[in-house]
């Protein structure tokens, strides 16, 4: 007995088939699971997609409310925007003066600057900005709005909550970004100019028409256009997210996080997109 | 038929009528095969536990829920089988008061009530919709606080507000979702009072979803238990005090 106790010892235990089909099979579910809401939050983004796009064509248009939305975006974020554009310039020529010192190149800084301002930095920094203020802003106050139950509330009042909260924040972000970024871009060449003159002489007439004699028609119109497309798709995510936003007041916050994940996404992906089709003209 | 009409009561046409309702939750059944009727200018109160499917009942009567079996008929229509232009348009003739009040809260009183009477009523010139607000208001006794925000009322009064917001367009049925919930016993009768002072002033006819008996007692011409989705207990507050039931006991006591 006890030799056949020890061969029955050596002999490696088969493995538990069943409970391994059984953990296999979880994973496999979970997995279907996570899938499945992937694809069917893709699908309400479209679908809320072309919900508002409708809304925005339809006859009734709530131009008031459009207005308080470009105000909200345009005057709120006008500090915020003041401040990194003068610090992006100001960085940018402190950073970059030395490089070109040793060149032999300063008086190519003015130029530099412009365009490397124009072009991606104004927009791209002010693009991203704006989907944390203005995303997290929408995302959070359509949050708060689905939870304490004002928009059920509007749509029971046969009044469509998407024509009045969503189409005029898109359209108003989608105006007033591109503003903000012209602004930006302004400050950000005064900034530039400061920068300049903390080592150097410059003045203000001769910065500026350096400048301005770098810039020609494609540096600043693809970047203007893409913006206008950074302001859509801030506006449509943070309104998307604080729209379907869960019950719970956890959700709120949720919603106002993954608004800025996600639209500060868009703006990086729209640049990517924009800068391979303006390579191409 | 017009639901408007005064001599309405007369006739045996229910309202609303709810036949065999189901909802479900993913693998929970919140309605269970429900039906009832509800007949012109009547305040239906209907009682039950947490959970036994009173708030997805009226939220399935206005669509904000969309019922997976039955049908429910609102002054002849269906409402299952409603799409948007049909459906708002029904919506309008249903005042909704929620359990949270669910006033815009970035807008003055006066602004939420103007807000779906512009939209609703739109042949109203400016003193017209003015004068509406001005008497509404003066009904609920907030005539004074039109140009407070939400946030400073108290919550009584943003009940009040809520419910202004609701009559200001005319409804010819109310439903209430838990008119009372949250308030002290005093504000409770308050609100009470002023439901069966909307039916009586604008011949509304009303669903109320509750589980206080005082608002109940105040408000009802005819109850309904709620019991696991499904209609437990229909009759009069007398029927229901009366009633030896161990559940109906235990609202009662």
């Amino acid at each position: 007995m006890k030799k056949i106790i020890s061969v029955r010892r050596i002999i490696p235990k088969p493995p538990n088939i069943k409970k391994h089909a059984i953990k296999l099979s979880e994973t496999t579910l979970d997995k279907k699971q996570k899938a499945n809401v992937f694809f069917s939050e893709v699908g309400v983004f479209f679908l809320f997609l072309w919900i508002t796009t409708r809304a925005a064509f339809s006859r009734e248009f709530e131009f008031n409310e459009f207005l308080r939305q470009c105000y909200q975006i345009g005057n709120k974020t006008l500090p915020l925007i003041s401040v990194t554009g003068l610090v992006i310039g100001l960085v940018l020529t402190i950073q970059s003066r030395p490089v070109l010192v040793d060149f032999g190149a300063e008086s190519m800084l003015p130029a530099m600057v412009a365009l490397s301002i124009i072009r991606e930095m104004g927009p791209v920094v002010t693009g991203l900005i704006c989907a944390g203020k203005i995303g997290s802003g929408m995302g959070a106050e359509l949050g708060a709005m689905k939870v304490s139950e004002q928009i059920d509330a509007m749509e029971v009042s046969s009044i469509n909550p998407v024509r009045f909260l969503v189409v005029p924040r898109v359209l108003a972000a989608t105006l007033m970004i591109p503003i903000l970024v012209l602004y930006a871009d302004a400050l950000g060449i005064l900034g530039s100019w400061a920068g300049a003159n903390i080592k150097g002489n410059v003045t203000f007439v001769l910065f500026f028409s350096q400048a301005f004699s770098a810039i020609g028609f494609m540096d600043l119109f693809p970047a203007v256009i893409k913006t206008f497309f950074f302001g859509a798709a801030i506006g449509f995510v943070g309104c998307f997210k604080g729209y379907t936003a869960g019950r719970g007041t956890e959700s709120v916050g949720m919603a106002a996080n993954s608004a800025v994940v996600m639209a500060s996404l868009f703006v990086i992906l729209i640049d990517l997109v924009a800068v391979q089709i303006t390579d191409m003209l | 038929m017009t639901y408007s009409d005064p001599n309405i009561s007369q006739t045996p046409q229910p309202i609303i009528e709810i036949k065999n309702l189901k909802k479900w939750f993913g693998g929970l059944q919140v309605l269970q095969d429900l039906s009832l009727k509800l007949f012109a200018h009547e305040n239906l109160v209907v009682l039950g536990k947490s959970g036994s499917g009173k708030s997805v009942l009226i939220k399935c009567i206005v669509k904000l829920l969309h019922p997976d079996q039955g049908s429910i008929t609102v002054m002849g229509e269906d409402v299952t089988r409603l799409h948007n232009n049909d459906l708002a348009a029904l919506r309008q003739k249903i005042g909704f008061l929620f359990q949270s009040g669910a006033l815009y809260d970035s807008m003055t009183i006066k602004q939420n009530l103007e807000f779906p009477l512009k939209r609703i009523r739109k042949n109203l010139s400016k003193k017209e919709r003015d004068e509406k607000i001005e008497e509404v208001l003066e009904n609920v006794g907030l005539l004074n606080t039109m140009h407070k925000m939400p946030s400073e009322l108290s919550g009584g009064m943003r009940k009040r507000a809520s419910l202004a917001r609701t009559i200001v367009v005319d409804p010819l049925v109310m439903l209430y979702d838990e008119p009372t919930t949250g308030l002290d016993p005093a504000t409770s009768d308050e609100i009470s009072l002023l439901i069966n002072e909307v039916q009586t002033k604008y011949k509304t006819s009303s669903i109320i979803i509750t589980h206080d008996i005082e608002c109940a007692r105040a408000t009802a011409d005819r109850l309904i238990m709620l019991k696991d989705g499904e209609v437990y207990l229909e009759g009069s507050i007398d029927a229901f005090e009366r009633s030896p039931d161990a559940l109906i006991k235990s609202f009662f006591k």
